[in-house]
């Protein structure tokens, strides 16, 4: 089967040997109301107002969202504006811990006894997409057509990210028994394992754990950024193309991040909600390079700081991979649901962008077989007929272009305001 | 506190640059060159010289005088120059070298926006320029190795002009085909020897610069017409400038189409117009204006070869 486009990037996965260590409970945590894909939360809690562990702090009424819940044990000490790395406004909670942490009476094992009983202990549980998109993950495991393949995403194709990995190689119990329990209650046939080439261990260790069991499929994906992009997962594991305007599980496909997969695993058992996360502390002002479970709410600078990483050095601070990263413009912002990497990047040069030489690596890079060069004439023009016909309404920003352009045009980003000028539907 | 750079995703790049492919470029000319050297004395880099100085020249007074950002640092007029200077006969004056490097440079590139902008290849189309304005100094050619006879330099034909005695009794006048590969016939001072054009060819294909789908269609189909036609297709495709048009000219960025498709079809065209002007019209040689002809044609061929979007609904006509 023919495999789709991707590009070769230095994988820098420094911290691949690193186990994961706990970052101590911070003294003061802050929680914005909007980690997650979709409508954000409104605090549940008032200033004063004491907390524990587990404790749900913020919900919303609306169906596409994913309740947040506190990670410490203390006190309420503001409720703040907060503006997100995406932009957008919120509130978020902030709370000076107590050292004690003391677990809340609310967090106890779900009973699950069907499909809906599961879909409200999965939403109860705060759980979105943990791989960087945040998608709330009992949005995704309710569909409203059949499926019969989940894939579990465990590509991991942006460079220095390890987290996925970790959990990978420290709790691949959870992550079969998640996959079990995802496929037992939704009634899914198979599940697909897909994993990067540039992860042998964890390749080895699954094939050798899933040998006695005929409906768990270990994929290895090439080295080739971007794997881990839902469209590209679901054709390089199944061959099947989601079209224009579908979602996966139009084609009778779930695709689920690895480490919400283990997650949603271990809130069953345990009851904890999404409180804590693992991320990869990296790059080159990073004096020591670890992968760190911390809780979620801790500020970024603290855990530059454990890292031992020289603040003041810091040019470039990235949540998440070098390839789909936010900027981070704060050191202070928290780490939250969907912080899957902290890059700090010491040097930062700046190319001159210069004029396009028409080289065409762009379209030949573009997994999804756009032309960026030809998007990037019509979006300076605002031809928004012609950008209609480009499709460049289909990218999903992976940055490939812009990565190889010689010329340094940011075509990617011009991807993204071409989508903005398309009128809506 | 110091402050943090913020800019849209990706955060990292590859380290090619514009000037980067170009450097490749002028490595990849380097054999070609050298055997110009080689079979047409020193003169040819002399030649070579005026014209990387001039284009250059060119380039810097024509950005200035423009109040624009300059762009020799790119390189691309390093190359312009040095695909000229294998365009021409060891023979050329300098004033006329100069010449086309100022059609070139300034009115092909610079008038119609520098680089990537121009729909015309700049040194094909000084080429023409040159061969329309000053026709015997453009064909006057040298016998290869002159120096070593140790007499003066001796005009030659080029072995498209040879080719007419073919089944004469002046056939034994015509290259072999060794002769040909090598490039010890008359001709430009760069398009002569296949085997260093194949070389730097190959090595900017194994460099992932160019793609051979242009250069392959272009060399195919002018071998298969003209060995449909009764003609020699070995001889067709070594004479004259087609290594170096299909490698180094039917293969710049900005006047080719994008997509491999295209560029398959950009060679045929090539392959066609070439057969053709060597068949039947009056020019022996047609590389040139068969890759003018398909520059002026890749709007065109890039609008009918669009890639196919992965998952995309049927595309609405465009009309623009």
């Amino acid at each position: 089967m023919k495999k789709l486009n991707g590009i070769r990037l230095r994988h820098r996965k420094n911290t691949e040997n690193c186990a994961t260590v706990d970052f101590p409970v911070p003294a003061k945590v802050k929680l914005p109301m909007s980690m997650h894909m979709g409508a954000p939360c409104l605090p549940l809690v008032k200033v004063g107002d004491e907390v524990k562990v587990g404790q749900k702090v913020g919900d919303c009424e609306s169906a596409f969202s994913a309740p947040i819940h506190s990670g410490v044990s203390g006190k309420v000490t503001a409720i703040t504006d907060y503006q997100t790395a995406m932009g957008s406004i919120c509130k978020a909670i902030e709370i000076e811990t107590d050292g004690l942490q003391t677990v809340s009476e609310e967090v106890k094992p779900p009973v699950i006894s069907d499909k809906e009983s599961f879909i409200k202990a999965v939403r109860e549980s705060g759980a979105c997409g943990l791989g960087g998109a945040g998608f709330p993950t009992h949005v995704k495991l309710n569909p409203k057509t059949p499926i019969d393949t989940l894939i579990i995403n465990a590509a991991e194709c942006e460079p220095y990210i390890t987290a996925d990995y970790r959990e990978m190689i420290e709790c691949p119990e959870d992550i079969i028994a998640g996959i079990n329990l995802v496929k037992s209650i939704l009634g899914i046939k198979n599940a697909k394992l897909a994993i990067e080439a540039n992860k042998p261990e964890a390749i080895k260790n699954f094939t050798a754990m899933a040998a006695n069991d005929p409906t768990i499929d270990i994929i290895t994906l090439p080295s080739a950024y971007p794997q881990g992009a839902e469209k590209v997962i679901i054709y390089n594991s199944t061959g099947r193309i989601v079209k224009e305007g579908e979602l996966p599980s139009d084609e009778g496909v779930i695709v689920l991040n690895v480490s919400t997969a283990a997650f949603i695993y271990r809130y069953t058992q345990t009851g904890m909600p999404l409180v804590t996360r693992r991320l990869t502390i990296d790059g080159n002002a990073v004096g020591e390079p670890k992968n760190v479970r911390a809780v979620i709410g801790t500020s970024f600078r603290e855990l530059l700081e454990f890292c031992k990483t020289d603040i003041d050095s810091i040019r470039k601070l990235i949540g998440g991979g070098p390839m789909m990263g936010m900027s981070i413009p704060d050191l202070d912002m928290p780490v939250v649901k969907t912080s899957n990497a902290l890059l700090a990047i010491k040097s930062y040069d700046e190319r001159k962008t210069t004029s396009c030489i028409r080289c065409g690596r762009c379209v030949n890079v573009c997994p999804l077989g756009l032309m960026p060069a030809e998007i990037d004439k019509a979006y300076k023009i605002r031809n928004i007929e012609e950008l209609q016909a480009l499709k460049v309404n289909l990218c999903m920003n992976c940055g490939s272009c812009t990565y190889v352009c010689p010329a340094n045009r940011k075509l990617a980003e011009t991807n993204q305001l071409a989508k903005a000028l398309l009128p809506r539907k | 506190m110091n402050k943090l750079i913020v800019s849209p995703s990706p955060h990292d790049e590859n380290y090619v640059k514009t000037s980067t492919i170009m450097l490749n470029v002028i490595i990849a000319l380097i054999p070609a060159l050298a055997a110009g050297c080689y079979f047409f004395g020193l003169r040819a880099l002399l030649l070579t010289a005026v014209c990387i100085v001039s284009c250059v020249a060119f380039e810097y007074g024509c950005r200035k005088l423009m109040k624009r950002d300059n762009t020799i640092g790119d390189l691309s007029a390093v190359v312009t120059g040095l695909i000229l200077a294998m365009n021409l006969p060891v023979t050329l004056p300098l004033w006329m070298a100069v010449i086309g490097s100022f059609v070139a440079i300034v009115i092909v590139k610079q008038l119609f926006g520098g680089i990537g902008q121009n729909f015309a290849n700049p040194a094909i189309t000084a080429r023409i320029v040159l061969m329309v304005s000053f026709p015997s100094a453009m064909t006057n050619w040298v016998l290869p190795l002159w120096y070593k006879e140790g007499t003066d330099a001796v005009t030659g034909a080029t072995p498209l002009v040879l080719d007419s005695f073919r089944g004469t009794t002046e056939e034994h006048l015509m290259p072999s085909y060794m002769d040909l590969f090598l490039g010890k016939v008359g001709g430009c001072l760069g398009e002569t020897c296949a085997l260093a054009l194949l070389i730097g060819g190959l090595y900017l294909a194994a460099r992932k610069i160019i793609n051979l789908a242009a250069p392959v269609s272009f060399i195919g189909s002018l071998f298969l017409l003209s060995w449909i036609s009764g003609g020699d297709p070995v001889y067709q495709i070594l004479a004259g400038g087609v290594f170096l048009g299909a490698f180094f000219m039917a293969t710049d960025y900005a006047t080719t189409p994008i997509s491999t498709k295209g560029k398959i079809v950009f060679g045929l065209g090539c392959g066609i117009i070439t057969f053709v002007i060597r068949r039947f019209g009056s020019y022996p040689e047609g590389v040139s204006f068969s890759i003018l002809l398909m520059n002026v044609l890749t709007p065109y061929i890039e609008q009918m070869t669009r890639t196919k979007v992965f998952g995309a609904k049927e595309a609405q006509k465009n009309e623009g």
